[in-house]
């Protein structure tokens, strides 16, 4: 389990990174925390021509506020948000979600902007971003465009670059007034990948809510305008109105032919829903 | 007691430097001009070879069975009638018949770039169909591991006891029950760094072992060379657990590779290969029937019994030691009158099945305490009922059961009664009665069985397998300045014996604990011995220990009446000092003595000295019996099929305890490793024979918050035929578990008319069969 031979550059800058990907002529990974692309790499199930360091470029691991939007920079990591060194505009959803992925030392290493362009379908932050709405932004040599995280997650392993560009950083919009949150994941133990993850976020007051249905095979299912799994209306009473038929048709539609993971993820789901909802959100264990 | 003799709880000597990181693995040896090894491999489960393309430019650095010239292939036969023994090559001639089977052999200065040189070989392999399930390589017409076999069966054995007086029992139950495969999963897997010794003409291996005497025989005979030019050194090892009780082609290949390149030579196993290739456990299947009468009384058990063991038989315990044991230790602790049971030991397009802590009383307590709960909901009493009129009384010891296995000593009916009050089996039944706020059902299960340990040349003679126990052997020897050295053929690697030993010595010699040190793992150092396996050290070794320590305190008892000048038979021996008539004399100035002022010595002195070998074997060779009750209490989430552990009982009678707290260490160990049985571990196979798990994301073990601390509880009964009444224990806390877990989650899921039969007890399992089961009463509402 050693990895094929590459060579290896750290750019210290975002130009400096764009000229190296327009530069190579082989095959390229972006490494950041590795904690995906390390053992990937030891068990050859990749082996690029060149390997790109960019933790070592400063806009990556800096986080600001622009105006209510949080700016997290792609090499934040996962123990950044758990430990609260960045800010927060999310009522504390990140740091709940950032502090039960994996265990402590991925957490160390591992960041929110590898995790997003690996793209995992188990992995939390492709669905809980997908939920809060947030977005990403991307550089390449023609300039920097701005895609909703769940148009930029294309499915399994598969995201929306295109060649020369680079994930810069992750915008999540401030978690409006009044709303809900809740996000379920089920795992067979402490810090498994997840088999099941359910994320709501929902607003009773105006009546609109995003449901997401991860740790699917593809890209997570996102219900942009949640009321169908709700009768039809979202309300203060939201929690008692979910329908999980409503929720095991739509995985029917999208494809879900196994009986037992639909059962798994729509109850997931109804947790997150009654989590939302305030309703004794930790007595049931993730985990095994 | 003295404080630090048998019977005290100190802290592990050896936990100093292995809790500093300061241990020295196989992995931490670095050798002038070293190179590394990595293996070309099968991927395929079945194939024929056609051709090994080797590339031109690093054909002097790979190496195919073509090159191996007078290696021989590994065999482990039992001498039990009709078993069909394989030869498995050192590196694949012919055809390949596991994923991860050697086949070319590559030497590079790094790891990294013999993995490149192996990358660069290509296979050129006709498939064959691959036979992945046990049950189907029974049947005729079944593609053949070993073609000229005619069939797929190592071996196939019968015991029947007058099953047919069973038949009119009032209640029958019959159930199908398996194990899944599973993965020995020590921290540190299997490694061995080779040098060829030229002054010595001895390869010198340094491997991961628990039996380096053992390891020396085979590797002579496969290498055809004489032992004398072979020296083991097991240093410290991450984890036995039955693995490293193998003798791998791998260890055979560097040896070879050694006497060839002449520079020393190391593989260091990775976890993929660890988990594809080589470390394959558990695997059982039982048709199992239980009669009984309706107060629960059994009548008898009847069982067919499979167990996958994989493409080869492994050395040196061989493919038919599961199958065959199963067959021996079905009745467990329990009393009955009528019995049968068939095996079948299959051979298989997957690793060799190896002995895992328990072996197969694992398996055979997974059949047997699944199939009395069943019983139990049959007759409709609780189960610990059935368990209470069937155990083996205390009245009845030594007593011999349906297989004549000798039980030593024992009171099984206190341990269940203990662990049932320790568990508050009432309040637990109580809280059943009522719902829990969260959905969450309750389940109390019971699992209780009994250990053979240190069984000997009488049991082990029988199997006719490459390596049968005799007397163990152990030096005691004084230093000149009053320190002690022990040394045995055995190896410590968790189990504690630098630390154990050191109190069977301080017990007789009065020697601190912390002055007595334990060379062990060294094949040069070390008297012979089959080694760590069986449970059976603090038994063996702790009895040989205790004989050579008194040998030598005798001859230290002549010299020192010598120096007090009093007869010997005036003078007795008492915490470290000869005592006479008129004063004492301590072990360090009787050391100072006999080594370096001889001109003190009585002229007849013995001329031993003040090193001592001895050996030992018990009174009865035919094993120790611990036993345990376990009780688990658990929350079980129907929806998601999360099982959380809410209390675990163990009521333990490991004999005289010679380091309790090492044994509650044993016991929690075993736990965890019989929880990874009960609820994650399982290396699947897809229907090529691929394993489907190369990595611990795919293939689960428990963590630490899967895994809480039992609490313990000890009987003591001693065993009447060892030294000092002491009983083996490794291995029983990985027996229990994964029945009492299931028995658990089978009781709380009794209400939705759940009951699984397989381990592990996956969140997947149990959310098909909650849901098959709500189906089937949806269909049985609607019929109605």
């Amino acid at each position: 389990m050693k990895p094929a031979p590459f060579a290896w550059e750290r750019p210290a800058s975002l130009p400096a990174l764009l000229d190296g990907l327009d530069r190579a002529t082989g095959s390229v990974k972006l490494i950041a925390g590795g904690q995906s692309l390390g053992p990937m790499l030891n068990l050859r199930l990749v082996e690029p021509d060149l390997v790109l360091d960019i933790t070592g470029i400063p806009e990556f691991r800096q986080a600001r506020m622009e105006g209510g939007t949080l700016v997290l920079g792609a090499c934040v990591t996962h123990a950044d948000i758990e430990d609260g060194r960045v800010p927060d505009n999310t009522g504390g959803a990140l740091r709940r979600v950032a502090s039960a992925i994996a265990y402590r030392p991925v957490r160390n290493r591992g960041t929110i902007g590898g995790s997003l362009v690996h793209a995992d379908p188990a992995a939390d932050w492709v669905s809980a971003l997908t939920a809060l709405g947030a977005s990403v932004e991307i550089a390449g040599r023609s300039g920097r465009r701005t895609l909703p995280v769940e148009a930029f997650v294309t499915g399994a392993l598969d995201v929306a670059l295109r060649p020369g560009e680079v994930l810069v950083a992750i915008r999540i919009p401030a978690r409006p007034e009044g709303a809900a949150w809740g996000y379920v994941k089920h795992c067979a133990k402490i810090g498994e990948f997840a088999h099941a993850i359910g994320a709501v976020l929902i607003e009773p007051d105006s009546g609109r809510g995003r449901a997401v249905i991860g740790a699917v095979e593809g890209a997570p299912l996102l219900l942009t305008e949640a009321s169908p799994l709700f009768g039809g209306r979202i309300g203060a009473d939201f929690a008692a109105r979910f329908d999980p038929a409503a929720a095991d048709a739509a995985l029917i539609a999208a494809g879900m032919a196994d009986r037992v993971a639909r059962h798994v993820h729509v109850t997931v789901l109804a947790r997150a829903v009654a989590q939302a909802a305030g309703h004794t959100p930790t007595t049931l264990p993730e985990a095994a | 007691m003295s404080a630090e003799g048998v019977g005290a709880p100190l802290p592990r000597k050896e936990d100093d430097r292995l809790m500093r990181g300061r241990g020295q693995y196989v992995g931490d040896i670095r050798l002038p001009g070293m190179q590394d090894v990595a293996f070309v491999r099968s991927p395929l489960a079945h194939a024929r070879i056609r051709a090994i393309h080797v590339p031109e430019a690093c054909r002097d650095r790979v190496f195919t069975a073509a090159d191996l010239d007078g290696v021989l292939p590994i065999r482990a036969v039992s001498g039990l009638p009709g078993f069909k023994a394989s030869e498995q090559p050192v590196l694949a001639t012919g055809k390949v018949r596991q994923v991860g089977e050697l086949v070319a052999m590559c030497v590079a200065p790094t790891r990294a770039e013999a993995e490149d040189i192996a990358a660069s070989i290509v296979l050129d392999l006709e498939e064959l169909p691959a036979i992945h399930d046990m049950l189907a390589a029974r049947e005729p017409g079944a593609a053949l591991v070993h073609e000229h076999w005619g069939d797929n069966v190592f071996l196939e054995t019968l015991v029947d006891v007058d099953i047919g007086s069973a038949f009119d029992a009032p209640i029958t139950v019959s159930r199908t029950i398996s194990t899944g495969r599973q993965c020995m999963a020590p921290i540190e897997g299997r490694g061995t760094v080779v040098q060829l010794d030229h002054r010595l003409d001895q390869l010198v291996v340094h491997t991961a072992s628990q039996m380096p005497h053992i390891v020396r025989n085979g590797l002579s005979e496969c290498l055809g060379i004489e032992q004398g030019r072979i020296r083991i050194v097991s240093p410290d090892v991450g984890g036995g657990f039955g693995y490293k009780a193998i003798l791998l082609a791998e260890d055979v290949a560097l040896c070879w590779l050694a006497l060839r390149c002449g520079h020393p030579v190391r593989w260091l196993e990775d976890r993929r290969e660890h988990l594809t290739a080589n470390a394959n456990c558990r695997e059982h299947h039982y048709r199992i029937t239980a009669y009984a009468e309706r107060d629960g009384t059994l009548r008898g058990i009847d069982c067919e019994a499979t167990v996958d063991s994989g493409a080869y038989s492994a050395y040196p315990f061989s493919a038919c030691l599961e199958a065959a044991q199963v067959a021996s230790i079905l009745p467990g602790p329990y009393d009955f009158p009528s019995y049968r049971c068939r095996t079948w030991s299959v051979a298989t397009n997957k690793c060799p099945i190896l002995p895992y802590r328990g072996v197969a009383r694992t398996g055979v307590c997974f059949a047997l305490e699944l199939v009395l709960d069943a019983v139990a909901r049959e007759a409709g009493i609780p189960p610990e009922v059935v368990r209470e009129k069937n155990l083996v009384r205390p009245g009845q010891m030594p007593f011999e059961n349906i297989t004549n296995k000798h039980f030593d000593s024992g009171d099984y009916p206190e341990a269940l009664a203990r662990a049932l009050a320790a568990i508050d089996v009432e309040s637990v039944r109580a809280r059943q009665g009522g719902a829990e706020p969260d959905g969450r059902r309750i389940g109390l299960g019971l699992a209780i069985y009994c250990e053979q340990a240190a069984h000997g040349t009488s049991v082990y003679s029988g199997w006719g397998i490459p390596m049968v126990p005799g007397h163990e052997q152990a030096s005691a020897r004084l230093t000149p300045d009053g320190g002690l050295e022990l040394r045995i053929g055995a190896h410590s690697h968790g189990q504690g014996l630098e630390t154990t030993l050191a109190q069977v010595a301080h017990e007789i010699l009065g020697v601190p604990v912390a002055r007595t040190r334990l060379v062990h793992g060294d094949t040069a150092m070390t008297p012979y011995s089959t080694g760590s396996w069986g449970s059976r050290v603090m038994v063996m070794a702790g009895g040989a220990v205790a004989a050579a320590c008194e040998a030598l305190r005798d001859r230290a008892v002549r010299i020192g009446a010598h120096l007090l000048q009093a007869a010997p038979e005036a003078c007795r021996f008492d915490g470290g000092h000869v005592v006479g008539p008129n004063g004492d004399v301590s072990l360090e100035a009787i050391a100072r003595t006999w080594y370096r002022r001889p001109q003190d010595l009585a002229p007849d002195t013995d001329p031993g000295g003040l090193e001592v070998t001895a050996g030992y074997k018990p009174q009865r060779d035919s094993g120790t019996f611990s036993y345990a009750a376990h009780a688990a209490v658990v929350a079980v989430d129907p929806d998601l099929g999360a099982v959380e552990i809410l209390d675990y009982v163990i009521v333990e009678d490991g004999g005289t305890l010679v380091n309790p707290l090492v044994v509650d260490g044993q016991i929690q160990g075993g736990l965890a490793q019989g929880i990874g049985t009960a609820l994650f571990e399982e290396m699947r196979f897809d229907g090529r024979g691929q394993p489907l798990a190369s990595t611990f994301a795919d293939y689960l073990l428990p963590g630490p918050a899967e895994v809480p601390m039992a609490r313990i509880d000890h009987m003591e009964t001693p065993s009447p035929y060892t030294r000092f009444g002491q009983k083996g224990i490794g291995e029983g806390g990985a027996i229990a578990p994964p029945a009492a877990l299931a028995n658990a989650v089978n009781d709380a899921l009794r209400p939705l008319g759940v009951e699984m039969l397989h381990s592990p007890v996956t969140p997947h399992r149990i959310v098909a069969a909650v849901l098959a089961a709500r189906s089937a009463a949806t269909r049985a509402r609607d019929a109605a």
